[in-house]
């Protein structure tokens, strides 16, 4: 086992220096002009020039890259050779000269939002998913099944914000049920009636498209574990149709849904630039979107780098998490 | 007893499938008006450009008619502001979608399906490398990363020689998703060849001395079409969906033109007083992804040899 997690860690660890050359690539040697493109548009000669000096690109890209990753770990000092340098303490991500703050300032203040959303979204998805999904599966061919299946179908259909926007018009503005959505600071601990108002059609948006996989897979995993031998061997033995089902059949056959989650919980990066489009959430999907309008370079690159580092991370956990449930996983 | 080939199996297994056809003869004529809508349409009077100032008022721009202008003109209204018609708007945009999503996804299946019998097949140093690209290239959200190389790469096909605003937009649209989807069938078409390259009839191959590629593609890849089909009729819808979202946050085409996205985007400054903008564009958009998928759920279970009915 301690052999698997070393072999593994130091794999996360080439991953994550391939990533940061990835994102340096795609972000400040794909422009045609980076200079040009974070000037926005009361654009002179004078600025671009100025945009050139600030991001510093006008050194070799070798060396570009040797700050930007050095900033990381170190920090880093943008314009030291001005009369007003300025210091990016590490881990130093950029700054964005657009809003003229540090980008990692930026996304730690975004962050509470976005984490919120996707923590409430994954409890209800994980919660809707399997109580579907296993009424389903026990209800195999009856009218339950097939209502839970015809749900997962449209569910997983219709594009999450086309939902957004559905559960918007009739629930805000048509039934008046909910108030506008309205994000404030401090949120979940000042004002827990208010969050959850705000949060709830952002949770439900966020979630149904998992909501409705997780059905059919936890439908799909607990049938199939119920052709097991030794749920056969359970039943063989005389115990209790329930004993069978909760002990033997359902432990062994959502444990590994329950550990993949972790890995859609980390995607849940993407579904939240939608939802907090449309519910108006100042999250880091809306800083995302932000950023990209704007064409603040150093701002999507540092967006880009967290989420990446994110989904590396929890893909090293769910493995190695799988890997103590399952012993077969540490052989092969 | 007649042998039958797998082809005459599914087919015969998806015809006593009523769901199946009706979807498939849905998608059909999605297909038939994205194609032939825009090419007819002028000659019916449908022209997603034209303003039609008698539609709306002068004051506000909004529809004179009631439910954004609903009339014999209009069937399905007219576009606030400029009294364009939103059936021919429609028309032309669904063209725009079904591009970029049916290219895309025969993209991305092809180079998913070539990479991941490469990887497969080699195993070894091959197989190390490119898995571990694919990490790289998974660790990436797929929205985030979509949204965020837009300005920057939209400009560099431009540079290529494409023509500037909505075709530099739609090739960019479609080289990117493509770039960033391939992974996930690469990892299921690697699994499958390496267990079908134990197999005997590879070895028989190996030991006829066939040629590499002959052995990667008549051998092997014959032996894929199941996840393969399966895999793209539930890609397609996906990437539909994924177009919308895209136009939604304003990533995909700009106006003149306009795709469901754009549209459902646009449906929300009007919510309140014309929701048919948000739930006309909206359940056309949600009967084709639907008729996909339906058709994708009944295919999977036509080549699934265990499912008997």
């Amino acid at each position: 086992m301690a052999g698997y997690i070393v072999r593994r860690t130091l794999g996360m660890v080439v991953l994550l220096v391939l990533l940061t050359l990835a994102v340096f690539v795609l972000f400040s040697l794909m422009p045609a002009d980076p200079a040009r493109l974070t000037c926005g548009k009361a654009c002179s000669p004078q600025i671009i020039e100025n945009n050139r000096h600030r991001l510093e690109l006008d050194i070799p890209p070798v060396e570009q890259y040797q700050r930007f990753v050095s900033g990381i770990f170190f920090g880093r000092t943008y314009l030291a050779d001005t009369k007003r340098p300025l210091e990016c303490e590490a881990p130093c991500l950029g700054y964005s000269f657009l809003r003229n703050q540090e980008v990692l300032d930026l996304i730690t203040k975004a962050a509470p939002v976005t984490f919120w959303l996707a923590i409430g979204g994954f409890v209800t998805w994980m919660t809707v998913g399997l109580v579907f999904g296993i009424v389903a599966a026990l209800k195999r061919g009856r009218w339950q099944d097939r209502t839970v299946m015809g749900i997962a179908l449209v569910g997983y259909s219709l594009p999450s914000f086309f939902i957004g926007l559905v559960l918007y018009f009739f629930v805000i503005l048509f039934l008046h049920l909910l108030p506008n959505p309205q994000w404030k600071a401090g949120m979940p601990f000042k004002d827990l009636g208010g969050f959850v108002q705000t949060m709830l059609l952002p949770w439900i948006t966020i979630a149904t498209l998992n909501a409705a996989f997780y059905m059919r897979l936890t439908r799909n995993q607990v049938l199939e574990v119920f052709g097991e031998d030794y749920v056969r061997t359970a039943r063989a033995k005389g115990l209790k149709e329930r004993t069978v089902v909760v002990k033997h059949a359902l432990r062994a056959g959502l444990t590994p849904i329950v550990t993949a989650a972790g890995l859609d919980l980390a995607y849940l990066l993407g579904g939240a630039i939608i939802t907090e489009n449309i519910f108006n959430l100042p999250g880091l999907g809306s800083l995302a979107i932000g950023s990209v309008i704007a064409s603040d370079l150093p701002l999507i690159s540092g967006i880009t780098l967290i989420a990446a580092t994110l989904i590396i991370v929890a893909n090293l956990v769910v493995d190695l998490l799988y890997a103590v449930v399952d012993p077969r996983v540490r052989v092969g | 007893m007649v042998g039958r080939s797998l082809r005459q199996i599914v087919w015969a297994r998806l015809r006593r499938d009523r769901i199946a056809m009706i979807c498939l003869i849905i998608l059909i004529l999605y297909y038939l008006i994205g194609i032939v809508g825009p090419v007819v349409g002028p000659a019916l009077g449908l022209d997603p450009y034209a303003f039609d100032r008698k539609a709306i008022s002068n004051t506000g721009g909004q529809p004179v008619l009631p439910n954004g202008g609903i009339s014999a003109d209009h069937p399905f209204g007219v576009e606030w502001g400029t009294g364009r018609d939103i059936l021919s708007q429609l028309l032309w945009g669904l063209r725009i979608s079904l591009v970029v999503a049916t290219t895309a996804t025969l993209l991305t299946v092809t180079v998913g399906v070539v990479i991941g019998i490469v990887a497969g097949y080699l195993g070894g140093w091959v197989d190390l490398v490119i898995g571990r690209f694919m990490d790289l290239v998974l660790a990436f959200p797929f929205i985030l990363i979509v949204l965020a190389l837009s300005n920057v790469l939209t400009d560099r096909i431009t540079d290529l020689g494409v023509p500037k605003g909505n075709p530099s937009r739609i090739v960019y649209l479609i080289v990117v998703i493509s770039a960033f989807g391939w992974p996930y069938l690469a990892r299921i078409v690697r699994g499958q060849v390496i267990s079908l390259r134990e197999r005997e009839f590879v070895e028989a191959a190996v030991a006829m001395g066939s040629s590499r590629r002959r052995i990667l593609f008549t051998e092997i890849l014959p032996n894929l079409w199941a996840p393969i089909i399966v895999y793209t009729t539930l890609l397609l819808p996906a990437y539909v969906g994924f177009e919308a979202a895209l136009s939604f946050l304003g990533v995909g085409v700009i106006p003149p033109d306009t795709t469901f996205g754009a549209m459902l985007a646009n449906s929300v400054n009007y919510f309140t007083k014309v929701p048919v903008y948000l739930f006309i564009p909206g359940s056309i958009l949600a009967i084709l992804v639907v008729a996909f998928n339906l058709l994708g759920d009944a295919l999977r279970d036509a080549l699934d040899p265990r499912v008997t009915r």
